[in-house]
């Protein structure tokens, strides 16, 4: 299902007033994949995405659909389908009138009648749960139904490609789960190639097929959820993903040593000096004294969801954040040493 | 055990801000003395002449002209204004040009200057000798003193309603909901005719009330530039003063008991089907 190109982005440019807000980005979508555009706010995936959709256009660079170059066709020939991130819904349309709306706007020769459209929205409502809820207006659903309705909307014009821009960003962390879970299993019923541009880490790795990170406008890497978190090209992907610590460390030969002890950490070639070593906080275990890596005193511990994050001060004064198993506690002014299991090392 | 907790008065809700007490009396206060009393006061001296005394007023031939002319003209340039002024209050919203405030601002003065200033003005720029008005004679088409004049001028005194009622509205519009329907493959006109304009037909038809009524109630700025001919252009404001100061009493409120029905009726099937379009196709 997954394999020819769907959309091509090619190097890509935009700049807002003097603000360059993507430069020379490309990025190939494949046919029926999930893809995540993942950054933190102002790093240019909302603009790419309103880009794909003809929403905006670039000042440099190329969109392809297919075959066919889209870049300057306009949003209402692409045959998209745009999710917004507050709804957008048409408040004095029936959800019904709402879904239909974009069968109903088309041309007499393409429209399909009215018993046909009647169908489809029914289908639609059935594929969104919410069978019941044709004649009600969006001002009497909760967010997650008007979010719900949006997407459908979306997909009565059977779009080449879905695009949704932070598409839980307004709904509250239980309707957002819910919501994932079920995104997730309508494109696995529809493979239908979809695009959702996220902050959140987690949502783009539960998601995803594959994950492409932006950051300053440029595109930093694109994998699978695995391939980045296993392998970042870069501290910027490797930060985004989640907390590190972050350690001063020497590498030589493909060995990494911090404070002059051997890490697990191996070094990529060609990596000579002083580098920076990052970890997660479950990548750190504390240890016996002549055995750690960092040395500091315990600031406080918490515990959640069977696990314990201890603060750790570090005499140069950086606190670390370390996750244990929920066992013995540790009570706060204790002297600890932690050992690297692992990490990841970039040039400093 | 202290006793339950009962509410002191039913319809009373409890809030931070006092003064619930007072600001009702205040407000049914000013109500009654300064709106209901002068209109209960006009309706009692024009009964006096009976019901057959008002119907013969109202079919006098000159009386039933002067009414036409003001509903009939007062629709027309509601319906006027309300088209143009949505068109000034999208521009004024929705583009960013040099000067945008200052026209911003002078959609104001019809509402602040005397009426009698502007009906004087409005006269003499569209008297057959003057600016604008010899360019019509021209064409053949008189404005001042004639139907045309008082519709002109009405427009003028109409359009800042018209205006400030949907540039709020327009204001608060989501782009978003324009692109959403672009995205949805619609034309731009399609977009505009079915997803922009029907949220906003409340608000144009309250525009429309409030033009329309400012209208039939006009007097200043349209006798100067009306001409007053009976049976042509005399507006009935303007019969009711002339029955005033021919010591009419009860015939001028009579002239004014009719006009207050037909407006009472008017305002109140606008606002039914105000509150049908609103949801029909109501911002809730």
């Amino acid at each position: 299902m997954t394999g020819s190109t769907a959309i091509r982005v090619e190097t890509l440019s935009k700049t807002f007033d003097t603000a360059a807000v993507l430069h020379d980005l490309s990025l190939d979508v494949r046919a029926g994949e999930l893809l995540a555009l993942l950054g933190p706010s102002g790093s240019g995936k909302t603009t790419l995405l309103r880009i794909i959709a003809g929403l905006d256009f670039p000042d440099r660079g190329r969109i392809v659909f297919g075959a066919e170059d889209a870049t300057r066709l306009p949003v209402q020939q692409r045959a998209v389908g745009f999710v917004f991130q507050h709804y957008a819904l048409f408040k004095h349309m029936t959800v019904a009138d709402n879904i239909a709306y974009g069968l109903n706007a088309r041309k007499r020769a393409d429209r399909p009648g009215k018993s046909e459209i009647k169908r489809r929205v029914g289908d639609l409502l059935d594929l969104i749960k919410l069978s019941g809820f044709a004649d009600r207006y969006p001002s009497q659903l909760s967010g997650g139904q008007r979010q719900r309705i949006a997407l459908a909307r979306a997909l009565a014009v059977e779009p080449r490609v879905l695009l949704l821009d932070e598409p839980f960003g307004a709904l509250d962390a239980q309707v957002r789960k819910d919501l994932r879970r079920w995104l997730r299993e309508i494109h696995d019923r529809t493979g239908q190639t979809t695009i959702f541009v996220t902050h959140d880490q987690d949502e783009a790795l539960e998601l995803s097929d594959r994950v492409a990170v932006l950051a300053k406008g440029r595109l930093e890497q694109i994998g699978t959820p695995d391939e980045v978190q296993e392998a970042p090209v870069s501290s910027t992907v490797l930060k985004f993903l989640g907390d590190t610590i972050e350690v001063e460390a020497i590498a030589q030969g493909g060995e990494v040593r911090v404070e002059g002890r051997l890490t697990p950490v191996t070094a990529p070639a060609g990596l000579v000096g002083p580098v920076k070593l990052y970890a997660r906080p479950w990548q750190l275990q504390f240890a016996e004294s002549h055995e750690a890596h960092l040395h500091g005193t315990v600031r406080s511990s918490y515990r959640s969801q069977g696990r314990q994050r201890i603060e750790v001060d570090r005499p140069e004064g950086k606190t670390v954040v370390v996750e244990a198993s929920d066992t013995a506690r540790l009570p706060a002014g204790r002297a600890v040493g932690l050992r690297i299991l692992a990490g990841h090392v970039f040039a400093g | 055990m202290p006793p339950p907790l009962r509410p002191r008065r039913r319809f009373r809700q409890p809030s931070v801000i006092p003064g619930f007490g007072l600001t009702l009396g205040y407000t049914l206060t000013c109500l009654g003395l300064i709106v209901l009393l002068p209109l209960a006061a006009l309706v009692v001296r024009a009964s006096g002449l009976g019901l057959s005394g008002i119907w013969e007023v109202a079919t006098d031939p000159r009386v039933a002209s002067a009414l036409r002319v003001s509903f009939g003209v007062s629709a027309l340039a509601a319906l006027t204004a309300s088209v143009f002024g949505f068109l000034v209050a999208w521009v004024l919203t929705r583009y960013e040009f040099p000067g945008r405030r200052i026209v911003d601002a002078v959609v104001d003065l019809p509402f602040a200057l005397p009426t009698a200033v502007a009906g004087i003005a409005l006269a003499s720029l569209y008297a057959p000798n003057g600016l604008v008005g010899a360019q019509l004679a021209k064409l053949g088409i008189e404005a001042a003193y004639t139907p045309l004049g008082i519709f002109i001028a009405m427009v003028f005194i109409g359009l800042p309603f018209a205006v400030r009622t949907v540039q709020p509205l327009i204001v608060e519009i989501d782009r978003e909901i324009e692109e959403a329907s672009a995205t949805l493959g619609a034309g731009r006109i399609q977009t505009l005719t079915r997803v922009v304009l029907p949220p906003l037909i409340p608000a144009v038809l309250t525009g429309f009330a409030l033009a329309f009524a400012r209208g039939v109630g006009e007097y200043g700025s349209i006798i100067f530039i009306a001409g007053n001919l009976p049976y042509v252009s005399e507006i009935a404001p303007l019969l009711i003063v002339i029955k005033l100061s021919e010591f009419d009493y009860g015939g001028a409120c009579a002239i004014a008991t009719i006009m207050l029905g037909i407006s009472f009726v008017t305002l109140l099937v606008i606002n039914l089907i105000q509150a049908w379009s609103r949801r029909r196709f109501g911002y809730v």
